[in-house]
């Protein structure tokens, strides 16, 4: 028995000298890590200097007559997602999101109706954050990783998140995707300028609070070339958002919640 | 015990082992492996967002409240003491200028062991890590 715990405790000890010993060859070996090379232009010169605004109250029009979702354009989003490298694994399971298609049905869920009219029946619909008035996402989130900005904004703080997906569950929208595993090799191109994720944190759209800083409006309403998209500011009775809204009927996703969704859509 | 000379005269040589580098250090002056910094070259990279001596010692607290700064409080402007204003991102200011994280960044925390986790998410723009 003394012979056999012996053999162990020698074992034992020079396996530990070899797991420690690695670390330091590691260290003292070149980083051999496999690089590729990206564009080593950053074109961007232009200091961001516009602050957060309290007056402001950012929101979005999307209007349904003007918009080619249906058939089959993809602008917007494509733009969106390689702005902020938003993965594109492949797999609905696993899925990272920030601006999506959804049926009308699904996405007005509470407004359907018996004999709708034709055009809007079978209509896909873009969905974005609704950058909720009163986010229940913010509500629930237990480090304050995501709050509500003074204009509006409902954000994310990715340094935060402790990747708890109560926002997840509490979003009546789907807005929150969860990063399941590491999104880095799921980026066909990063974008250099913008982060990406790691596993275990929640991301979702934050209205492009990196270009409003720059006085550019979101990545999406830019892409968009039939202008179905329209940012603007609710609290300025002259916007651009509140002209659409008092000339056309505007619909909102689930607005029984008492959520108070900032994305407006025209049908 | 058993064997006690042995084990003693084993102690003493482990010991000596475990502190050799400290013992090769004091015989020879320096150590051994020291961080090799390549510092920015060119005109216009000459001024830090502070001076050197600061950023060596508290380049981590200056991140983290930049990093407040920009997220929580959406402020993006750092205004230097030369009067200089400079855009509080670490992807385009910092690695504007050092702009080789492998021979700057790298060099120290490796010889210190200690690993931040900013290149998680944030994007060195000349090199992509693929896991």
């Amino acid at each position: 028995m003394d012979k056999k715990r012996r053999k162990f405790l020698k074992l034992a000890g020079l396996a530990a000298l070899g797991v420690s010993a690695g670390k330091y060859i590691d260290i003292i070996a070149k980083d051999t890590a496999h690089k590729i090379p990206l564009a080593d232009s950053l074109s961007n010169t232009k200091l961001p200097t516009v602050k957060v605004n309290p007056k402001n109250r950012w929101a979005m029009v999307v209007d349904l007559n003007k918009c080619l979702v249906d058939e089959g354009c993809t602008k917007c989003i494509n733009a969106c997602h390689k702005t902020h490298n938003v993965p594109d694994i492949g797999n609905p399971k696993d899925e990272i999101k920030w601006i999506w298609k959804e049926s009308y049905e699904n996405a007005f869920i509470d407004q359907e109706n018996y004999f709708m009219k034709e055009s809007l029946e079978d209509k896909k619909v873009p969905i974005f954050c609704n950058h909720c008035d009163n986010p229940p996402c913010v509500r629930v989130c237990p480090t304050q990783a995501t709050w509500k900005r003074e204009d509006g904004i409902v954000m994310m703080d990715w340094h935060r998140c402790i990747g708890c997906r109560y926002c997840v569950a509490a979003c009546p929208y789907g807005s929150r995707s969860f990063n399941w595993k590491d999104p880095r090799p799921f980026i066909k191109e990063i974008t250099p300028e913008f982060p990406t994720r790691t596993k275990g944190v929640v991301e979702k759209c934050t209205f492009c609070d990196e270009r409003l800083a720059e006085g550019l409006e979101p990545a999406c309403v830019e892409a968009c070339t039939t202008k179905a998209l329209v940012f603007g500011n609710l609290n300025d009775p002259n916007s651009n958002v509140r002209e659409l809204l008092k000339e056309n009927y505007s619909i909102r996703r689930k607005p029984g919640l008492g959520t108070n969704p900032e994305v407006f859509y025209l049908v | 015990m058993y064997d006690s000379g042995k084990i003693l005269i084993g102690i003493i040589i482990f010991i000596i082992l475990v502190t050799s580098p400290i013992w090769y250090d004091l015989a020879f002056g320096n150590p051994t492996i020291k961080p090799k910094l390549v510092l920015p070259t060119g005109e216009d990279q000459k001024e830090c967002v502070m001076p050197t001596e600061y950023m060596r010692h508290n380049h981590m607290e200056l991140l983290n409240v930049w990093r407040d700064d920009v997220v929580r409080n959406g402020d993006r402007i750092f205004a230097a003491a030369s009067g200089k204003n400079f855009e509080m991102s670490l992807t385009k200011t910092c690695i504007g200028c050092h702009s080789n994280k492998a021979e700057f960044c790298d060099q120290c925390h490796n010889y210190l062991g200690v690993s931040p986790y900013c290149w998680e998410c944030h994007v060195d723009p000349k090199t992509v890590e693929i896991k």
